[in-house]
């Protein structure tokens, strides 16, 4: 067991909740609103915990499961995806595919608690993530594999590591690339503007929150928590591809994983004050988009 | 091999038992269902020892028949395919023995459990055949033993239609494997497999292959050659279709493989041509699962969807054989044999939960379902498993096998040239979209169906099936996890037939893959513990704290009732509208009109474009052609009689050579 | 120096990713502006070395003309038509983006096996890129069904014949680079007061109508 490995997990289920509470004052500042204290989404989650819980008589234990599932694989994928120069918790070669299908286990227990409530509102939020998901798996994995035709490496561990040594420019051009495909892929998996409105729980147009709609008390302090565990893990699969150069300073790389995960929250706070939700119709789009930067990603390499 | 050969012979000598006691149909049930059980336990020594990389065993029986003699052999291939085979087959006898009795035993027990008995053996006798006649013989059996029971369940004219389709499909795949065979006899004249040659890499290899892949790939479900398999399977009872769909499409891709040994290096466009057959039926496959209604129709669809990440895997083993890279093949090919075994173990537990819901609440139409699991646990929570496990979420076994596949494209993409790159980026985007695509038709099979308020009175009162049904299907949920999260050491059970195919120096590669499930199995360990303590840790949280019970929250509308409920066409409608170019999804839409609207509907069908696009055509055009020779057919035996002459005068003088 | 100008065959690539994707058909002229100043940024590059005045000049003055002249000119035709703002393609999103894809990997495989008089030393991807934009070029006047797509889609076109000019010739010959920048302005002029004949005669700007000219 690798002692920095786990000082990073623990960083993680940390500081995870954090990215919100940035995310939620930079909207704020471009709303020329103080907004909530940085620390809310903590005080949410422990005022949660601490509450009862309401049950929808039409459930069965598999609405019950739904948040323990979920937080359960958030919590085995930030084990898995490697962190500021240092090597992941567990790390294996082709554990990519692992980290994909540790979020698909979350996304279809999240889903069938959704249809355990017989609402025709969670229903539609269930049919629109298990659509956008299905497009935004192949734009992850392929981006991935890009990143690994690049590098060599089979893992994500080796392949950041790998990614660290390299010329700049040798690098650049297709880290770039597949990370912004991964950015798309974050903002879809996390439910962020422009695929969906995080603040909204009951219109229409919405799709994560309105799949907890039922949730309650310590059910959903797990769904919360584990979103917010979620939203990091996927920054910094994003951070790694985006920024994979070191320092060689432990310390300083941990540092400076960080501070560009705050970033990256930041970004994500101005890009949802800044534009507007697409319509459904054209998120498939975005998507496709996402794969087609991916597959660019790849095609490059095949020189 | 004598066990082997009594287990063979065990299985029809029940099913004539079964046949004997037909009046009784639980007795003869009971004695059907003996005989698999009895073969299973009788096989699996040889099956293990023969996995476990012993010397292939060998068993020649003097037959006197015209192109040589029966040969048998076991060696490990046969046995890692027998295995799923015998297996299953004792599951599902004990399942459709609680079947039968549950469906007031049929209509002709006797008669269905001598083909179900019949069907096995010759199942087994395909692994063991060495010889193409005693190979086809056993083939022919089989496909006629099957097609026996689809038309078995109902005496409906739709059962009566799908089992006539399966036959046509069955005889139109032998046909190209007779000259198949044939091909592959020509050096030697002999129809041994062991006395088989073609020049590698000539003309006629490349022949055999094409012949190979439309003849065992019509048996597979290899997309377009699998119009049969959503036909046959929803009509077949839920445990022949369990049987069928888990281990007999199975067998195509054991020829297949067996057939590809035969053929010395292949060229690189053969694995080109599996890895884009697989790509189809796969993606396809689960495109069109997702569009149907019928519970059982869509587990038909995923067979072919299953079937393509099988062929996918082979594309990968012939494509790394043929540029050489030796760990893309192994892994591919180790991927596709797992995913054969995996296969059959979900997909034998989903068939036989949609057989439970068939037999609970008598529809097999989702839309009619609902709210089961309360009234179902054991059937409802055994069809999670295997749905599950079929979406390829770890850390069940579906997991497993595609992993491997990945693993395969994974090196290939990191470590291959330009054309193996493309080919292994596909694979990549395939299994992706399939996975994605998969569970959202799961979420859907398994949300609306068991999730919910029960849709229509039926699916309400609908109770649990008995334990014969219900055993099997816990068994085979068990066998999930276990290969989920023992992956690394069913890696190393296949790696004696890895080895045998793929040549002794793909060991190093088995090796560091069951050392990366290994660090699988060590997350999946991480994973259930943390599911485990959070599960404990809300229990503590809300105990003794009040924990109240409300309806589901409707935006305050005071009288939802179940009707209201997401449907399962609508939950698939996004994504069938997005891919509607591929799928061809009709929809009869009447409008609501008016202020005051009073009637409006919404239809949708799915129909499979392969058959009414080209086989519905094809035939109809074949059929004019043919019709022309009704003239011949007068129904007079006397001028069969005539024909007879004729044709025995015209070959007498073509042979004496006027 | 090499390495920029990679990742500006890389932008340029994205963009010709972007254009079949745009809904807007004042984005799509604005794409295609965009690409032609990235192309006389890259005429900088390729000859940084050795930069005459006469290059500068030259890749100053397409500068100004791709990226301002074309685009205010194309504005002004769309808003005297009053043309709605959508493209209107023929072939969809979707379709059109992995038929980028399908077109990025065929002009890869082109690239690498055309015979170049110096083989493209050093710049890699730049064939490919000239290639790949060319053919989104003829994609999109292919694929769209507005007269001012067509011309979008034939300076995207002409781009790409300017970025092969600029690694094929090594330095840009002026004659043929300027005699192309002329079809072109004579091609948008055409297409100007053609947009406004269709728009009159026919109340619209659909350049597939006008098969209803056919005998």
């Amino acid at each position: 067991m690798n002692p920095d490995a786990i000082a990073n997990v623990a960083m993680g289920l940390a500081l995870a909740p954090l990215l919100f509470g940035v995310i939620n004052r930079v909207k704020a500042v471009f709303a020329g609103r103080r907004g909530q204290p940085l620390l809310q989404p903590y005080f949410d989650v422990v005022k949660l915990l601490g509450k009862g819980a309401v049950y929808s008589r039409t459930t069965t234990w598999v609405f019950r499961a739904g948040p323990v599932v979920g937080l359960a694989s958030a919590l085995a994928a930030l084990c898995v995806v490697p962190f500021g120069g240092e090597r992941a918790l567990i790390g294996f070669e082709g554990d990519l595919l692992l980290f994909a299908g540790l979020f698909g286990l979350m996304r279809f227990f999240t889903v069938c608690a959704a249809l355990d409530t017989g609402s025709a509102f969670e229903g539609m939020g269930a049919s629109r993530e298990v659509q956008f998901s299905a497009l935004a798996e192949p734009a992850l994995l392929l981006g991935l594999a890009a990143a690994a035709r690049r590098t060599g490496c089979m893992s994500l561990s080796g392949l950041f590591e790998e990614a660290s040594g390299m010329d700049p420019a040798a690098a650049l051009p297709v880290f770039s690339l597949a990370a912004m495909a991964v950015f798309i892929v974050f903002l879809c998996e996390n439910a962020r503007i422009p695929v969906d409105d995080p603040n909204t729980h009951l219109e229409l147009t919405m799709i994560h929150e309105v799949m907890v709609l039922d949730h309650s008390g310590p059910d959903f302090a797990f769904i919360t928590y584990g979103a917010a565990v979620k939203m990091w893990v996927l920054g910094a699969l994003f951070a790694g591809l985006a920024v994979p150069f070191r320092t060689g300073i432990h310390w300083l790389d941990a540092a400076l994983a960080v501070a560009f995960m705050f970033a990256v929250a930041a970004a994500t706070g101005v890009v949802e004050s800044t534009m507007a939700r697409l319509r459904l119709l054209r998120v498939p789009h975005l998507l496709a988009g996402a794969c087609a930067l991916s597959a660019v990603a790849y095609v490059l390499l095949l020189r | 091999m004598e066990l082997l050969l009594a287990a063979i012979i065990v299985l029809p000598a029940s099913g004539f038992a079964a046949l004997l006691l037909g009046r009784l149909p639980k007795a003869s049930a009971a004695a059907g269902a003996a005989g698999p059980l009895a073969a299973c336990c009788l096989a699996a020594a040889p099956v293990f020892r023969a996995l476990s990389a012993a010397p292939a065993e060998f068993l020649r029986i003097e037959w006197s028949m015209p192109f040589g003699s029966a040969t048998m052999e076991l060696d490990a291939l046969g046995a890692f395919f027998l295995a799923p085979v015998l297996g299953l087959s004792a599951l599902s006898a004990v399942y459709g023995a609680g079947y039968m009795n549950a469906h007031g035993g049929g209509r002709l027990p006797g008669w269905h459990w001598l083909c179900f008995n019949v069907l096995v053996a010759a199942m087994a006798a395909v692994c063991l055949a060495r010889n193409a006649l005693f190979f086809l013989a056993a083939w022919e059996i089989m496909a006629l033993a099957s097609f026996f029971l689809v038309a078995s369940e109902s005496g409906s004219k739709e059962a009566r239609e799908a089992s006539w389709t399966y036959m046509a499909a069955a005889h139109a795949g032998a046909a190209f494997l007779i000259p198949m065979f044939l091909l592959l006899s020509q050096g030697t004249g002999s129809l041994d497999f062991a006395d088989f040659s073609v020049e590698p890499g000539s003309a006629t290899a490349s022949l055999c292959f094409a012949l190979a892949l439309i003849g065992f790939g019509s048996k597979a479900g290899i997309m377009p050659l699998h119009v049969w398999l959503p036909e046959a399977h929803p009509a077949a009872p839920s445990h022949v279709s369990a049987l069928m769909s888990g281990v007999m499409i199975k067998t195509g891709i054991y020829g297949l493989v067996r057939v590809l040994t035969m053929l010395g290096p292949p060229p690189t466009w053969w694995g080109f041509a599996l890895i884009a057959l697989g790509a189809a039926s796969g993606v396809m496959g689960v495109l069109l699962a997702l569009a149907q209604h019928d519970l059982k129709r869509l587990l038909a669809y995923h067979s072919i969807e299953n079937i393509g990440i099988i062929v996918m895997g082979l594309g990968l083993w012939i494509l790394g054989v043929s540029t050489g890279h030796p760990a893309m093949a192994a892994l591919g090919f180790a991927g596709a044999l797992l995913h054969v075994v995996n296969h059959a173990v979900f997909k034998g537990l989903l068939f036989m939960g949609a057989g439970s819901v068939l037999t609970g609440a008598g529809t097999r139409d989702v839309e009619k379902l609902g709210g089961l699991l309360k009234r179902m646990p054991a059937t409802g929570a055994a069809f999670l498993v295997g749905a599950a496990a079929i979406c390829g979420l770890p850390p069940l076994n579906g997991f497993v096998s595609e992993f491997l596949v990945f693993l395969g494209s994974l090196d290939g993409a990191a470590n291959g040239g330009p054309l193996p790159a493309v080919l292994a980026a596909a694979v990549i985007l395939s299994l992706a979209l399939i996975a994605g695509l998969a569970s959202a038709c799961f979420a859907k099979a398994f949300g609306i169906v068991f999730l919910g308020e029960p849709r229509t009175p039926e699916a309400a009162a609908s109770r649990e099936s008995g334990a014969l049904m219900t055993a099997p299907m816990a068994i085979l949920s068990i066998l999930c996890f276990a290969i989920g999260i023992g992956g690394f050491a069913a890696v190393q059970a296949a790696e004696p037939v890895v080895l045998s195919v793929c040549g002794p120096g793909s060991g190093g590669v088995i090796e560091a893959a069951s050392r990366s499930l290994a660090g699988a199995a060590t997350a999946f360990g991480v994973l259930i513990a943390l599911a485990v303590l959070l599960a404990v840790l809300r229990k503590v949280l809300l105990f003794r704290r009040e924990s109240g019970q409300a309806g589901t929250w409707d935006c305050g509308y005071a009288a939802p009732s179940a009707k209201m409920q997401y449907t399962a066409s609508s939950f698939a409608q996004p994504l069938a509208d997005f891919f509607g170019h591929f799928l061809g999804q009709r929809k009869h839409f009447v409008p609501p009109n008016g202020y005051f609207p009073k009637e409006s509907s919404l239809e949708t069908e799915t129909p499979d474009r392969c058959l009414d696009g080209f086989y519905v055509p094809a035939f109809r055009a074949g059929r004019a052609v043919l019709s022309k020779f009704l003239v011949l057919q007068q129904g007079r035996i006397q001028i069969y009689v005539l024909y007879l002459v004729l044709t025995l005068l015209v070959l007498l003088i073509w042979k004496l050579g006027f | 120096m090499a390495a920029w100008i990679e990742i500006l065959m890389i932008l340029l690539i994205l963009l010709d990713m972007v254009l079949p994707g745009l809904s807007r058909l004042s984005a799509c002229v604005r794409a295609a502006a965009l690409q032609g100043v990235l192309l006389g940024v890259l005429t900088l590059l390729a000859n940084f070395d050795a930069l005459t005045p006469r290059v500068a000049v030259l890749a100053g003055l397409s500068m100004a003309v791709k990226g301002f002249l074309f685009p205010v000119l194309l504005e002004r035709a769309m808003k005297g038509a009053g043309v709605r703002k959508e493209v209107e393609p023929f072939v969809g999103y979707v379709t059109s983006i992995a038929a980028c894809v399908a077109m990025l990997a065929v002009s890869l495989l082109l690239g690498q096996r055309l015979p170049l008089p110096d083989g493209g030393q050093g710049m890699p991807l730049a064939v490919p890129a000239a290639i790949m934009t060319m053919l989104t070029g003829l994609f999109i006047v292919v694929s769209r069904r507005k007269a001012v797509s067509q011309v979008v889609g034939y300076l995207t076109f002409e781009n790409g014949i300017y970025a092969f000019g600029v690694v094929a010739v090594g330095e840009v010959n002026a004659l043929v680079e300027l005699g192309v920048l002329l079809d072109i302005f004579v091609a948008v002029f055409v297409m100007g007061i053609a947009i406004y004949q269709i728009n009159r005669e026919f109340d619209h700007i659909d350049a597939d109508h006008l098969s209803m000219l056919r005998g």
